[in-house]
């Protein structure tokens, strides 16, 4: 929105002397108060997220400790190459693509199940919301402890309830085996996110215009074309949003995993290895080279995955 | 047909429902258990009691961890919130050259890993001196909340019809008094929307609080809580543990439900309408 200054102020600008010429060229030229007004936001970006950025960047290429942080010197790429060629690391990576994936496809389903069936109007939908926002709103480190309880293999209620159901003969540690553990990592994520994709999928349904539906309705469509053909493509751009923010958020996961599992190898993820070689062996630079790794890897999917769900006008 | 559509809705929507707050449910019922009675799978406490309660209130350092994290928690939302009233405002209603720019870098900011930031963090943390102090929880926190409470500012920003900024104008206003006496009177609800997500946020966070602080008296919420352990698995106090959660969930589950009409507007103007 360009706005341009009335009459009245323009020529006392005009007949002003210098000096108040330039007062008045602070006072009212709105680019330059865009900038002032952004000065502290970006200083403070620079400060809390550009330095860091930077200094992890160059203490992935030193041979720096904890303690001894500012006595390191210059290894060049020893770091990353000693990174990759740790098993560990392959784990590490393997377990986060595998949660990653597995929890948002199975949010993003459901989520987009349910919110289709709460797109329909019925008393009660407040009620639902309201529900649905409370794993949302638990502290994740909380969540993560109530379902450790749960998943305890003697008290606890999930081998009460599947005992019961007879869909186990005895009591599994769910948490011990890397197998289950995962299963159970990725339905803690899921329950804790799906309400959340749910109602995000559903504001995007809720601004699909009701002529559309109109149109189809009049055209006698069945009502598995009117989804495939006009409510899904219509959605798409909220699920490819909605999907990005909870991939980024599935990609460095680290509270559920550090509380549910603790900090073993075989249910590792990156930012759980990264974090241990930083604090625990108390080596910096192989600890940073991780993180830039991780970086690099989060930032190429997200460049790749925008690339491919541009809309299709933009394509040739 | 009809009967038989709506009775699959609403069981569906009781599954839904039952599914979200179980845990919940599960650990209150947990903490109002104590002795043997924690270890038999009841649907509901025998003998109520509110032991645990008491045991956890009498703890010192929990206490002590509550109050660093409504420290931390309030001044890390109060200064992102002043800070981005004045650049949310510049980014939605002026049109200026690198604005597009700015945009995506606070937005890729947002996306960082927080692992991506650690080392170089705890580097700067410590060469201010702020390592295992609350500021320095407060100051890392502005990476996390600062790009969510622009971008969610800036939508509620944009909404405002731009006639009243232009009624303002014509009366002789600048940017600055439209801001402070146009804009901000008007995006109020959305502040207390805003500051309470961000707040939530803050609150919640656990890698940074677990890394930058040392000492059991500067531990936040989410950290006291997951030190919170015995010898073994079997030794731990669950029923603490339980109470302790229900405590610090409750305030933040009541907030949630008396805001959640603002919450889920402000959380989807950023991801729905871009």
């Amino acid at each position: 929105m360009e706005t341009t200054l009335p009459n009245s102020i323009a020529q006392d600008i005009a007949r002003a002397s210098f000096g108040s010429r330039l007062w008045n060229f602070f006072r009212y030229s709105r680019v330059f108060w865009a900038w002032l007004f952004l000065a502290p936001t970006i200083v403070t970006l620079l400060i809390v997220a550009g330095r860091p950025l930077l200094g992890t960047f160059i203490l992935s290429f030193t041979d720096a400790q904890l303690l001894t942080l500012k006595e390191a010197s210059f290894v060049g790429l020893k770091n990353y190459i000693a990174v990759l060629s740790d098993p560990d690391w392959w784990i590490a990576v393997r377990n986060t693509v595998t949660f990653s994936t597995a929890s948002v496809v199975l949010e993003t389903v459901l989520g987009l199940a349910i919110a289709l069936v709460l797109n329909a109007e019925f008393r009660g939908r407040a009620l639902l919301r309201a529900a649905v926002l409370i794993p949302w709103a638990i502290p994740t480190v909380i969540s993560a402890k109530m379902w450790t309880w749960m998943y305890n293999d003697m008290y606890g209620v999930v081998n009460a309830a599947f005992l019961a159901f007879g869909w186990i003969d005895s009591p599994v540690a769910w948490l011990s085996s890397s197998d289950t553990a995962m299963a159970a990592l990725i339905a803690v994520d899921v329950w804790k996110t799906t309400p959340f994709m749910a109602l995000l999928i559903l504001a995007g349904l809720q601004l699909i215009s009701k002529d559309v539906y109109e149109a189809a309705r009049i055209d006698s469509d069945s009502k598995a074309r009117v989804f495939w053909s006009i409510t899904l493509p219509l959605l798409k751009p909220t699920i490819v949003v909605a999907v990005i923010f909870r991939a980024l958020d599935a990609l460095r996961v680290f509270d559920l995993f550090y509380v549910l599992t603790g900090n073993k190898v075989d249910t590792g993820t990156v930012t759980i290895y990264a974090r241990q070689r930083l604090m625990e062996f108390q080596e910096f630079g192989l600890g940073s080279a991780a993180s830039v790794l991780i970086f690099l890897f989060i930032g190429a999917f997200t460049l790749v995955y925008l690339w491919l769900s541009r809309p299709k006008g933009e394509q040739a | 047909m009809k009967a038989l559509q709506r009775i699959g809705l609403y069981a569906l929507v009781l599954l839904v429902v039952l599914y979200a707050v179980f845990p919940f449910y599960w650990a209150i019922v947990t903490s109002l258990k104590t002795g043997s009675s924690l270890f038999k799978v009841d649907w509901i406490p025998p003998q109520p009691s509110l032991e645990n309660y008491a045991t956890v209130l009498r703890e010192e350092s929990f206490l002590q961890s509550v109050i660093n994290s409504v420290i931390v928690a309030s001044t890390t939302s109060l200064l992102a919130l002043g800070i981005s009233i004045l650049s949310s405002y510049s980014l939605a209603r002026i049109p200026f050259r690198g604005r597009s720019l700015i945009l995506l870098t606070i937005l890729s900011v947002s996306m960082f890993p927080q692992i991506a930031v650690l080392s170089g963090m705890f580097e700067l943390i410590r060469w201010m001196g702020l390592y295992n102090t609350l500021t320095g929880l407060s100051f890392c926190y502005l990476i996390l909340v600062l790009p969510f409470t622009v971008w969610v500012m800036r939508g509620f920003m944009k909404a405002i019809p731009k006639e009243l900024e232009e009624a303002a104008i014509l009366d002789g206003c600048g940017p600055w008094r439209i801001v402070s006496r146009v804009f901000f009177p008007l995006i109020r609800p959305a502040l207390a929307t805003t500051g309470l997500l961000a707040f939530i946020a803050a609150w919640n966070e656990f890698l940074f609080a677990l890394t930058f602080t040392l000492s059991s008296d500067k531990r936040t919420v989410p950290v006291a809580i997951a030190m919170l352990s015995g010898g073994s698995q079997y030794e731990l106090p669950w029923g603490n543990i339980m109470a302790a959660s229900v405590l610090v969930t409750l305030p933040l589950v009541v907030l949630v439900l008396v805001f959640q009409r603002h919450i889920v507007s402000g959380l989807t103007s950023g991801a729905v309408k871009g």
